[in-house]
């Protein structure tokens, strides 16, 4: 039930992030979705792909840091409180998130909160106990 | 003003007798004292008796910072502990550091040479000095201190660090001389403008400034920001601390060199041939009449030049230029010696970082500035992709620099491959300081 996610260590600079990006294009590796960390002097690019592996391999070869890190993709109803009854459930059951960002799918109809856990079994666990959606790695990565 | 008449206006003739009579006594001494020089002038083939003239000084082998480091700490003492009534250090973490012991007599020295300077610079007993310097291993604080005491000025012993006290004291005390970095001299002028003092309405008239490389451009700058007079000062803790060679108001242009303790040589740094006198070169000191630490040609690794024409001042003394360059890689941040070796040994102390790294100095305003960039490891990115990760990381760095080295850095990680590689001889260093 867990989604492999490629994060990318990139400079503050202009055309840092266009590099990452054009590394990708030309290995025909399609992004699902992607959030951006920034800080003063660098960000950090977390992508979900269609192809990890290959993301994985060929941005390493063009010497950039690359690290493959476990997430949790949770769907939820596309409307109002979506993404609150979510963070109650982890709130009330003590789970801690690193960060998350999140999507709406093609057909409109629901979104994907991706989340970075501590313990990602744990979380897993209880979002599926409380009646959540977790979505498995391929579905994810072939939407 | 001359503090020591008698010995800074000798004739050179009765000069370079005396300094004759000095270097044969402090070569047999150092020869029956120490191994280190005993086995090196073994190994060059020079006897102390084969030293006959001032011009035999050259058959002697020179005197390496990496000697003093092997030696570490006392091995290159030349009197017993017992002897021995201070130590001071020269920055750095353990197998950098170059440690220097005193005998009572060395200080009493230090502490006439010092006054020499600071009655050079017109500072009589009716002075207040304002000293700045950082007291403690440093030589900066404590070497200004004993000096003043000599000839009689009141010293304030202030220390480094703590910019608004220095100017409430500046204002309340009334120092008529300030003695500190020259970059800290525009750094206080600037902080007391902001701050709404009228610095050029303070008491101050006199500035003794050393300890880093400065120029022509920052002596107009801190002369106009202060309304003093500048003058120059040079020294180094393997020598003696400061004091070895000081600017007198009256010439203004150069530093006297106390030759009646300290032969001067200017060498090739690549080939160590002696050069004329007036070439531009690696300064190398031999101290004639220290007790507990002598040194035999020293290299400093400062390059400069001698001034020879006679000062309107009355000196007999030789001078020497202001330093314009280093013949190492030593560099010299806010008066602290750091050689980028030093910043290396810290990161690799630190598990997940590789010393893959580049050293950016730069001088803001009127501070020097380091920023160390670092590349990130595959190992540290690879084990979090999480911001903190890293700027946890960044701040045990800066840290790590602080601690060890003494030195504010700024930390930044880069790229892998984003810096240069170098191949041979690595130059890891940026300088942009326009000095």
């Amino acid at each position: 039930m867990k989604v492999e996610q490629i994060s990318i260590f990139l400079e503050n600079k202009p055309g840092s992030l266009e590099e990452a990006t054009r590394i990708l294009k030309d290995a025909g590796i399609n992004i699902r979705t992607l959030s951006l960390a920034d800080t003063s002097d660098f960000g950090i690019l977390r992508l979900i792909v269609n192809d990890v592996e290959t993301a994985s391999r060929v941005l390493k070869e063009q010497n950039l840091r690359v690290s493959r890190t476990t997430v949790v993709a949770v769907e939820v109803p596309d409307r109002p409180g979506g993404i609150h009854g979510i963070l109650e459930v982890l709130s009330k059951n003590g789970i801690n998130i690193e960060y998350l960002y999140a999507f709406v799918e093609k057909s409109g109809q629901n979104a994907v909160i991706i989340f970075r856990f501590d313990d990602p079994d744990a979380a897993i666990e209880v979002l599926l106990k409380n009646g959540m959606t977790v979505l498995p790695g391929a579905k994810i990565y072939s939407l | 003003m001359i503090f020591n008449e008698e010995y800074e206006t000798l004739p050179r003739e009765a000069l370079e007798a005396l300094q004759l009579k000095r270097l044969k006594q402090v070569v047999q001494r150092v020869y029956h004292t120490v191994g280190f020089y005993r086995r090196a002038f073994d190994e060059a083939g020079v006897q102390p008796d084969d030293i006959r003239t001032l011009d035999d000084l050259r058959r002697l082998p020179f005197t390496a910072k990496q000697d003093l480091q092997a030696n570490y700490p006392f091995g290159l003492f030349a009197v017993p502990m017992s002897s021995i009534v201070r130590l001071h250090a020269s920055s750095g973490t353990t197998g950098r550091a170059t440690v220097v012991g005193y005998t009572q007599r060395d200080i009493d020295t230090w502490s006439e040479l010092m006054a020499r300077c600071l009655v050079a610079a017109g500072l009589t007993k009716n002075d207040i000095l304002h000293n700045a310097y950082a007291y403690g291993l440093f030589t900066g604080g404590l070497g200004i201190h004993y000096g003043a005491e000599r000839m009689g000025a009141s010293v304030i012993p202030m220390s480094g660090g703590n910019t608004k006290r220095q100017l409430m004291i500046l204002q309340d005390f009334g120092p008529t001389a300030l003695c500190c970095t020259p970059s800290y001299a525009l750094n206080l002028a600037e902080e007391g403008k902001v701050l709404g003092i009228d610095m050029r309405a303070l008491r101050l008239r006199v500035g003794i400034f050393g300890a880093e490389p400065w120029s022509e451009k920052m002596r107009a700058e801190i002369e106009n920001a202060l309304g003093i007079t500048a003058l120059n000062i040079y020294g180094l803790s393997e020598i003696m601390g400061p004091g070895v060679s000081m600017e007198c108001q009256e010439g203004r242009n150069g530093m006297h060199i106390f030759e009646d303790h300290f032969l001067v040589e200017t060498i090739n740094p690549d080939t160590g041939e002696v050069l004329l006198p007036g070439e531009k070169g690696e300064m190398v000191f031999t101290t004639i009449m220290k007790e507990a630490f002598p040194l035999i040609r020293f290299r400093t690794r400062d390059i400069s030049r001698l001034l020879l024409e006679p000062c309107r001042c009355g000196r007999t003394l030789l001078r020497m230029d202001r330093i314009t360059g280093r013949s190492d890689d030593m560099l010299i941040i806010r008066g602290v010696n750091v050689f980028p070796s030093q910043i290396e040994a810290v990161l690799t102390g630190i598990e997940g970082l590789e010393p893959h790294y580049q050293l950016i100095v730069e001088r803001t305003g009127n501070l020097d500035t380091l920023e160390i960039q670092v590349e990130v490891s595959e190992r540290l990115f690879s084990n979090a992709d999480e911001v903190k990760v890293l700027q946890n990381m960044e701040r045990r760095i800066v840290n790590d620099i602080k601690e060890f080295l003494g030195i504010s850095a700024r930390v930044k990680l880069v790229e892998p491959k984003s810096l240069r590689r170098f191949e041979g001889k690595a130059s890891r260093v940026q300088d942009r300081r326009q000095l």
